[in-house]
């Protein structure tokens, strides 16, 4: 157990506690503000994780944002397996901001993120359960006057000696007189709900229509508005006209804010006609010098100079200076956007003294804060009600808390509830990138053809630099999540050395699904592919050589060939590629096929993946997510890219950002690894891999080693030409 | 004044009638499950039906459904096999954009009891998902379609 998550038990046990002594009825759990508790104790309370009703009952307040990834049904489960409640019982409730609900790993803040809910919850929820239980037999124990250790708890009941059976509800108002067991014991033996592929408690409302998301949000009386921003990142408003935007029937107010101008209507439709109107003189300043392509030609002059050093293992410049055959390559992949379904949004309604707050966020009490900081209040006087989440990735997770502090001071500046809307064009132009990379490789092999020496040195920004996260995860100057799946890769090669440089500039860069792992696998993966056809080996082989150390990527690589029938004939024109990858405690593979349609364009026809995740809570959870991860990653394979030129974000909505449609969709299939591993994450290992397979199977099929994502059309034909003419030469 | 029928009820509104659709069931009349993805017909979340055809309704003016039938999926029944298939293959991830997927499905059933592969290609690539829920809801139209003609 880490240092941290035993800090975390005493405090959760000092909680209880409380919650035992009494408080209860004086509802110290800060469940909702629309919610208290009954005040004849008929709601039980062991925890802040757990209520359960006279009416049997079982509520499972849970403290991570539900952005599809299932947590709303993958953390009660974690409860209800030790309470031994009747699953149909549960249901859940999103908490509110308080310290009991902090992350506990992440330190002192509610924040969802790096695929580790169920890893970090798995202790904590656990003991809650089974916490609760203790009490619910102690109570019933009690009132058949035996021993707690005649009795026992299944499915929602207590059963004693004889006959004697109570339903949790009856039970309810007693227990919560109880002490709080200070160390509760799990439950031996097999498990009755982790492990099975329960439904999604939030499926019903997911399909018609009544799931609240934050954009959704409304009230009497509450106003909408759009906020025109400047062209150019780090732009400013000089003047503006709004005369003709106030004219619109509908519009109330015009404000300036740092993020722009606002405009505040009765209706998004009204908001956003007055936004159009409105004649705007932008201080566009440095930002509009900005673009990618002199982003990278700086990032190419840099990749040809050392960086800082993120891991060396024997001395491979040396070995590579020494060496007369070198395999050498630059590998380059775009800013992308995260571009979740629904647009960024927050609803803000702010008085003298209190502020709520409901969006959809990932950060809670970042959020929180940097909303207090902007209304002059104290972080306790504001509330913030997470919603909902159309698509997280990473990007509802805005170090600067950019959406939630532009509607803060829109609110403040109108002094009524407002909902802030980004259009589209908005979400996607005002920016909070995944980085834009530039890697250069080098490698050389052995007598035997397998890697002596392997020099990475990667070029991108830090998307930590500068924010609060810097202090804990930028060590030496060198960001984690730059050199996350790099630094740490697990082939067995004797010199290798990982290099770092991190230039700033004005494109705001934040963690996008997986993170570094969502470059560097695939620069990673292909490159290696190079190695094993430049040795004249089987790219599969290759990799079990490299491996054989490494029992959990060895049996998913394993697996995923198998499964996938690797090296078996396929169909004229198709081809197979093969990738293998370890992020957020989880080991990946995934064999992907493919073929070139008649206009040049990779098709990927079937995906096999396997995923070792350590210990399981709900297969098809895992499954949908490793689907999820795939398609993601396949829409940043194929088609993703955000272009800057003269500091303007070139590309605006999804005819020009596109995104994986039903058309183009593999066939996934998904196998998981039986594990008793600690458990990993799900939500984003899926990705990683899914870009080299795709690179390394257009390789296999065509020859063509495209090292630039996404894999266009055109990048694909200028290839077999430049692969053409050099058979000519 | 703006008259028509939203899911059985006629309901009027006092709008600009170039007001897209989507923002009348939104606002005006309190049905927050079509939704905002993109205003410009290229991602599909705001779909409902207009006279029996799926239409894009971030891009479809109020005023041109002046005295038409709306349907949105606030007007679908729980035991619609559409519905019902959503939940038998678990396909929602974020939900988003389900709504919009759900009334192009049930638009293809309506005209296409049976359809192929081929046909949901073509029903259903103008919905985007970024959760990836492709494959799930592919399995679901053919579980659907296998009950639709039985229960329409």
């Amino acid at each position: 157990m880490s240092e941290v998550t035993k800090i975390n038990r005493r405090q959760f046990m000092k909680t209880s506690a409380m919650a035992g002594g009494g408080l209860l009825l004086a509802c110290h759990i800060p469940l909702s503000r629309r919610e208290a508790f009954s005040a004849d104790g008929s709601n039980f309370a062991p925890n802040a994780f757990l209520r359960i009703g006279s009416d049997d009952s079982v509520t499972v307040i849970v403290n991570k944002s539900e952005m599809g990834q299932g947590v709303y049904t993958s953390l009660p489960m974690l409860i209800a397996e030790e309470l031994c409640c009747d699953w149909k019982n549960v249901s859940y409730q999103p908490s509110p901001v308080a310290p009991e609900y902090n992350h506990a790993q992440f330190g002192p803040m509610m924040v969802t993120g790096g695929s580790n809910s169920v890893h970090s919850e798995w202790e904590r929820l656990s003991l809650a359960g089974a916490a609760a239980r203790e009490m619910l037999i102690a109570a019933a124990a009690q009132q058949w006057q035996v021993e707690p250790f005649l009795c026992r708890a299944e499915n929602g009941f207590v059963y004693g000696p004889g006959d004697k059976k109570l339903n949790f509800g009856k039970l309810a108002a007693k227990a919560a007189k109880l002490p709080v067991p200070n160390k509760p014991k799990l439950k031996p033996g097999a498990k009755n709900l982790l492990g099975k592929p329960l439904h999604r408690l939030d499926s019903p409302v997911k399909i018609n229509g009544t799931a609240i998301f934050g954009i959704d949000v409304s009230g009497p009386g509450v106003l909408n508005a759009v906020i025109a921003r400047p062209p150019v990142f780090g732009g400013k408003v000089r003047s503006f006209e709004a005369a003709k935007a106030l004219a619109v029937p509908g519009v109330k107010q015009v404000v300036a804010v740092d993020a722009g101008v606002a405009v505040v209507a009765d209706g998004f439709w009204p908001a956003l006609k007055g936004r159009d109107l409105l004649k705007i003189v932008w201080e566009e300043g440095e930002g509009a010098k900005v673009s990618t392509a002199a982003i990278r030609e700086e990032y190419a002059v840099l990749a040809a100079t050392p960086g800082l050093v993120a891991r060396r293992d024997g001395d491979a410049p040396k070995v590579l200076s020494a060496v007369k055959q070198r395999i050498e390559a630059d590998y380059e992949v775009p800013y992308l956007a995260h571009a979740p379904m629904e647009p960024l949004n927050c609803f803000v309604d702010l008085k003298k003294n209190s502020c709520l707050i409901r969006t959809g966020s990932q950060s809670q009490t970042a959020d929180r804060n940097a909303a207090a900081r902007v209304a002059g209040l104290k972080p306790e006087q504001v509330t913030l009600e997470t919603t909902f989440l159309g698509g997280g990735f990473g990007r509802r997770a805005s170090t600067g808390s950019d959406f939630v502090v532009e509607a803060v001071q829109v609110a403040k500046a109108v002094r009524m509830p407002v909902k802030v809307i980004r259009t589209r064009e908005d979400d996607m132009r005002a920016g909070y990138y995944r980085p834009m990379w530039f890697d250069r490789l080098s490698a050389c092999l052995d007598n035997k053809g397998m890697p002596l020496a392997w020099h990475h040195r990667i070029v991108g920004q830090s998307i930590l630099a500068g924010t609060p996260f810097e202090s804990g995860m930028v060590k030496g100057g060198i960001d984690d999540t730059s050199v996350e799946g790099a630094a740490n890769m697990l082939y067995a090669i004797p010199n290798l050395q990982v290099e770092l440089h991190s230039p700033r500039n004005a494109v705001p860069v934040l963690w996008w699904r997986s993170v570094g792992h969502s470059h560097t696998a695939f620069v990673m993966e292909s490159f290696l592919d190079e190695l094993a056809h430049a040795a004249g080996k089987d790219p599969y082989q290759y990799r079990r050589l490299l491996l054989s150390k490494h029992p959990r990527p060895m049996k998913v690589l394993e697996t995923a060939a198998k499964k996938a029938g690797w090296g078996k004939p396929l169909r004229k024109g198709h081809g197979q590629g093969i990738a293998v990858h370890e992020s957020f405690g989880s080991f990946v593979a995934q064999v992907a096929e493919v073929s070139l349609d008649s206009k040049g364009a990779i098709m990927v026809h079937r995906v096999v993946c396997v995923i070792d995740c350590g210990r399981i809570v709900n297969p098809d959870t895992i499954k949908a997510q490793m689907e999820s991860g795939i398609t993601f990653g396949l829409s940043a394979a194929l088609y993703g890219a955000i272009t800057l030129k003269n500091g303007r974000v070139e590309q605006g909505n999804f005819h020009n950002y596109q995104l994986v449609r039903m058309e183009v969709m593999p066939k996934v299939e998904v196998h998981i690894i039986s594990s008793v591993e600690p458990p990993g994450g799900v939500g984003e290992p899926g990705l990683p891999p899914i870009a080299p397979a795709v690179a390394n199977a257009l390789f296999a099929v065509s020859g063509a080693r495209v090292r630039s994502l996404p894999m266009t059309p055109e990048k694909i034909k200028a290839e077999l030409v430049r692969l053409t003419d050099s058979k000519k030469i | 004044m703006i008259v028509f029928h939203v899911n059985g009820e006629k309901r009027q509104v006092d709008v600009s009638p170039d007001t897209p659709l989507l923002w009348v069931l939104r606002e005006n009349l309190g049905l927050s499950g079509s939704k905002f993805g993109c205003g410009a017909g290229l991602c599909g979340a705001c779909t409902v039906h207009i006279d029996g055809k799926p239409e894009r309704s971030c891009i479809t003016p109020v005023g041109d459904v002046q005295g038409k039938k709306v349907l949105t999926i606030e007007g679908i029944p729980e035991n619609n096999p559409i519905k019902k298939a959503w939940l038998s293959r678990e396909v929602s991830q974020c939900g988003y954009c389900q709504p919009g997927q759900i009334m192009s499905a049930v638009a293809l059933l309506k005209k296409k009891p049976k359809p192929t592969d081929a046909d949901i290609d073509s029903a259903m690539s103008g919905n985007l998902c970024r959760c990836g829920t492709y494959g799930r809801i592919r399995h679901a139209i053919h579980d659907a379609a296998g009950e639709w003609e039985d229960n329409p």
